[in-house]
């Protein structure tokens, strides 16, 4: 019977709240034949187990309509992968028919050429009709402009009825000209002798431009398509499928999109986590590299968050769903890329306000040129002079290389960020962080680990080590303190077996006690072992207050009413704050520390990380403040924390980063968002910022040089110095070499990698 | 100067002059964004060698959906860009592709092709 269940997903249209996704469900659930109707507001989707004998996909849609919402038929799948991939498919189409274009266009020129300087061999000329030829050269010309470069004409043409020109502007009236005075040097070649000129024509001209400006506009698209590799790749990451556990126990493949919150899904070794949820049996290690940069597997135990598109590369878990669909870490880090390669970066400002008005500038200095040409040229060659400068300066002029100078160093770098872990909100982001001088750190949870850690283990006198942490562990294990679970990892990372512990009592303010081998266990602060009468030797006291003075947290412990060892508590460094901070240093950063422990800690920590200024005893409304400090005295401060509190601050600083899947709102106010806690991410993200800047100056400066340059050379500016004229043809050579080479030096970011000591 | 210069220089120059004004000065199409049954402010936007219309008004504080259809296959259009809003959209040939946003602040903000030379603009009142 249960194997003739059907499951039928429904695209649910027109619900508003949860409420709405709640009546959807009830009136499925009341159609005659449901078993299971779930209705997921956030995806809109809802999955019917039914049976076929009773029910049918349009009775169910029928339960829906009735329930005064609509369903959507499946053809149209809208999700960001499969839109990502139609348009792939539209811009493949595109990159083929362009492709074809130039071909055409090319074995066209290369037969026009050849047949063009026909003339200038006097012997031929003799034998050929040019009359003859120049029709021959017509017909082969045609199919390059109504072809090849239809394209051209026709977008200038609607830009011209909107009053908006483009590239193709220039193109089009440079080798529409060229051609039409071809035409009339063809058709009606008496009009030309008839004023002592001969009546040339530029077939060759108006097919190699075409054919060069293809050429451009080929190699452009190939790149361009590179430049949103890493947004495409992300979002290939995402699983197809999940295994899930029905309420039975039964497992059943089912497609990603039928995942609900609260879901049970399992997870084998060597597939990929399908969503985002909390792992519930079983442990792993999860290789996390595609959403935090960190390569090394992350342990994960019963309660740890797992994220979709991760790895598991060990064991095998279940985890239950706590986010579907756009809500993922997946969804929002891609989300957050394609956000940034959308921005603006301030230093495009110049290149935006040129592009705006470039091309009916060039229109104008083109008509100019002409004219001048035209005036002052010898009177048997003024006319083709001035044509041939006119359609050099528009043919020159084209501002594609300005467009693409900052956008494509962008999309290369956001996409480059996000595979290291490293999340740029926007172009500014990536701008500011250029600029700063001063990293100002918050010592807990970025230069240290944030939690505290055994760093001491002083057994007392006649204690075996081993033994005694065992006992330690035992009592241990039972507390929810976070010094306790600092001394249970201590105790695991050394191996201490596992025993038990009874009448476990936890004394507030004070510590722990418990029974363990029959003989009482206290662990606590001073207080805890004062109160209960046992007093501490010299030496142990001696211990302790050695402990102390490097501001530890000392624990005392006590067995049978003797004093049997002390253990000494602190957060400690991270193994990789030093030597990023050392990098910082050595780029010209000024590193500067603040906390809010007191000054002893502080000068501690800073002397073993190398930092030699910093501010103790920070109060974390007084955070803000401390940054205002550093820019009243000149400095460009970036500012790194995670927390909570730290979000005044983020947001003050020129430009914040906000640590370790840090908490939403230190996100918001942060401009890059580090997905790993380790200041590693910090060296990162400066040193990206750095190169991508430098590669939109240099693109930036190769586009304005070449226009700047290119023009007053085509208009001819240098002819009556040097005698030097730009030739229409190598003008469009110039031309696509100049986008070719702007594309190509920003996806030279592509080959990014954060330096490691 | 002979006849033929001073045609030539006379047309040339007010060639120079038309391209000016049609292409700076002229008036421009502007267009509201209307509610639709839905309460949803919707404008449709014509992709072709430019933007029409190509000054859109809407109202600061409401959700205003634009559908661009793209109606040529000409790759200067494919791109649309709204860096005030951070959006970057690929806009298929011949479909509508929709852009919803949520202006909180008053003032103008262009829209623009992916090499910024197709312009037309937002003006939130
Ligand atoms: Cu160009």
């Amino acid at each position: 019977m249960e194997s003739t269940i059907k499951t039928e997903t429904l695209d649910i249209e027109g619900m508003t709240c949860a409420s709405c996704a709640s009546f959807v469900e009830k009136s499925l659930t009341r159609t005659p034949g449901v078993q299971r109707a779930v209705v997921n507001f956030a995806t809109e989707k809802a999955t019917v187990d039914y049976l076929p004998a009773q029910a049918s996909p349009a009775t169910l849609k029928e339960a829906v309509v009735q329930a005064g919402y609509g369903v959507t038929e499946r053809a149209p799948d809208t999700s960001a992968a499969d839109r990502q991939a139609e348009i792939d498919e539209q811009k493949a189409r595109a990159y083929a028919q362009l492709k074809r274009r130039f071909w055409v266009a090319t074995g066209l020129a290369i037969v026009i050429m050849p047949l063009s300087m026909l003339m200038l061999w006097p012997a031929m000329m003799q034998r050929v009709n040019m009359q003859w030829l120049n029709y021959g050269l017509l017909l082969l010309t045609l199919p390059v402009l109504l072809y090849s470069g239809r394209e051209f004409y026709t977008s200038a043409w609607n830009g011209f009825r909107h009053r908006a020109a483009n590239m193709d502007t220039l193109i089009a009236v440079g080798t529409g000209a060229a051609f039409l005075y071809s035409l009339a040097a063809t058709v009606v070649p008496g009009f030309f002798t008839s004023r002592g000129l001969m009546p040339e024509v530029y077939y060759d001209t108006t097919a190699t431009i075409i054919a060069l400006i293809l050429l451009g506009k080929v190699l452009e698209l190939r790149a361009k398509t590179q430049t949103s590799a890493a947004i495409k790749s992300l979002l290939g990451l995402q699983a197809k499928t999940a295994r899930l556990v029905r309420p039975g126990g039964q497992e059943i493949d089912v497609p990603i999109e039928q995942v609900q919150l609260n879901d049970l899904i399992v997870v084998r070794p060597g597939e990929k986590v399908a969503t985002d949820g909390i792992l519930e049996e079983g442990h792993s290690a999860v290789d996390e590299a595609m959403l935090t940069g960190e390569s090394l597997p992350v342990e994960k135990k019963i309660g740890d968050p797992v994220f979709g598109a991760t790895l598991n590369k060990t064991g095998s878990f279940r985890f239950r769903v706590t986010k579907v669909g756009a809500d993922t870490m997946l969804s929002q880090i891609v989300k957050l890329v394609e956000d940034a390669q959308g921005s603006r970066a301030p230093i495009q400002r110049l290149a935006d306000k040129v592009s705006a008005i470039f091309v009916p500038t060039v229109v104008c200095i083109a008509i100019l040129t002409f004219v001048l040409w035209f005036d002052l040229a010898p009177v048997e060659a003024r006319l083709p002079l001035a044509l041939v400068n006119f359609v050099a300066v528009l043919i020159i002029a084209c501002p594609c290389a300005l467009g693409l100078a900052t956008p494509t160093a962008i999309m290369v770098s956001t996409g480059k960020g996000a595979e290291h872990g490293v999340l740029i909100r926007n172009a500014e982001a990536l701008e500011k962080a250029y600029q700063v001088n001063t990293v100002l750190l918050d010592k807990t949870g970025t230069i240290t680990r944030g939690e505290p850690a055994v760093t001491d283990f002083v057994p007392a006198a006649g204690q075996t080590a081993s033994e005694l942490l065992q006992i330690v562990a035992a009592v241990e294990r039972q507390s929810e303190h976070p010094l306790a679970e600092a001394v249970v990892r201590y105790a695991d990372a050394q191996q201490a077996q596992t025993i038990p512990a009874t009448g476990f009592r936890a004394v507030e303010g004070r510590g722990a006690t418990a029974t363990v081998n029959g003989q009482a266990v206290l662990i606590g602060n001073f207080r805890l072992l004062d109160e209960a009468g046992i007093v501490l030797p010299a030496a142990v006291r001696q211990q302790a207050d050695a402990l102390l003075a490097q501001a530890k947290t000392v624990l005392y412990i006590a067995v049978a009413g003797q004093v049997a060892g002390l253990l000494g508590v602190a957060d400690t460094v991270r193994d990789t704050s030093a030597a990023a901070i050392q990098r910082l240093q050595g780029m010209g950063i000024e590193v500067v520390m603040m906390t809010g422990d007191n000054p002893q800690t502080a000068a501690q920590v800073a002397a073993q990380v190398g930092i030699t200024r910093y501010f103790a005893e920070v109060l974390p409304q007084d955070k803000a403040g401390k940054v205002k400090e550093l820019q009243a005295e000149g400095r460009v401060v970036a500012m790194v924390g995670d927390g909570i509190n730290d979000a005044p601050a983020l947001a003050q600083a020129d430009i914040g980063l906000a640590m370790g899947g840090g908490t939403d709102v230190a996100m918001e106010a942060a401009g890059i968002t580090l997905m790993r806690s380790d200041l590693q991410g910090v060296v990162t993200a400066i040193e990206l910022s750095r190169q991508t800047i430098r590669t939109i100056k240099q693109n930036l400066f190769f586009a304005f040089i070449y226009n700047t340059l290119g023009i007053p050379v085509a208009a001819g500016l240098l002819y009556p110095v040097f005698g030097w004229l730009l030739s229409p043809m190598l003008a469009a050579g110039a031309m696509a070499l100049s986008s070719v080479s702007v594309l190509t030096n920003s996806l030279r970011l592509r080959s990014f990698s954060p330096l490691k000591n | 100067m002979d006849t033929t210069e001073i045609i030539v220089t006379l047309t040339g120059l007010a060639l120079a002059g038309f391209v000016i004004w049609y292409f700076f000065f002229s008036a421009r199409q502007t267009a509201s964004a209307v509610s639709s049954s839905s309460g949803v402010r919707e404008v449709g936007i014509t992709v072709k060698g430019g933007y029409s219309p190509d000054v859109i008004e809407v109202e600061r504080g409401k959700p205003v959906q634009l559908s661009f259809y793209r109606d040529e296959e000409n790759s200067c259009s494919e791109e649309l860009l709204m860096p005030d809003f951070s959006i970057r959209r690929d806009l298929p040939a011949f479909k509508t592709t929709l852009v919803e946003l949520l202006p909180q602040q008053a003032g103008t903000f262009p829209f623009t092709c992916g090499m910024g030379m197709l312009r037309g603009s937002l003006v939130v009142k």
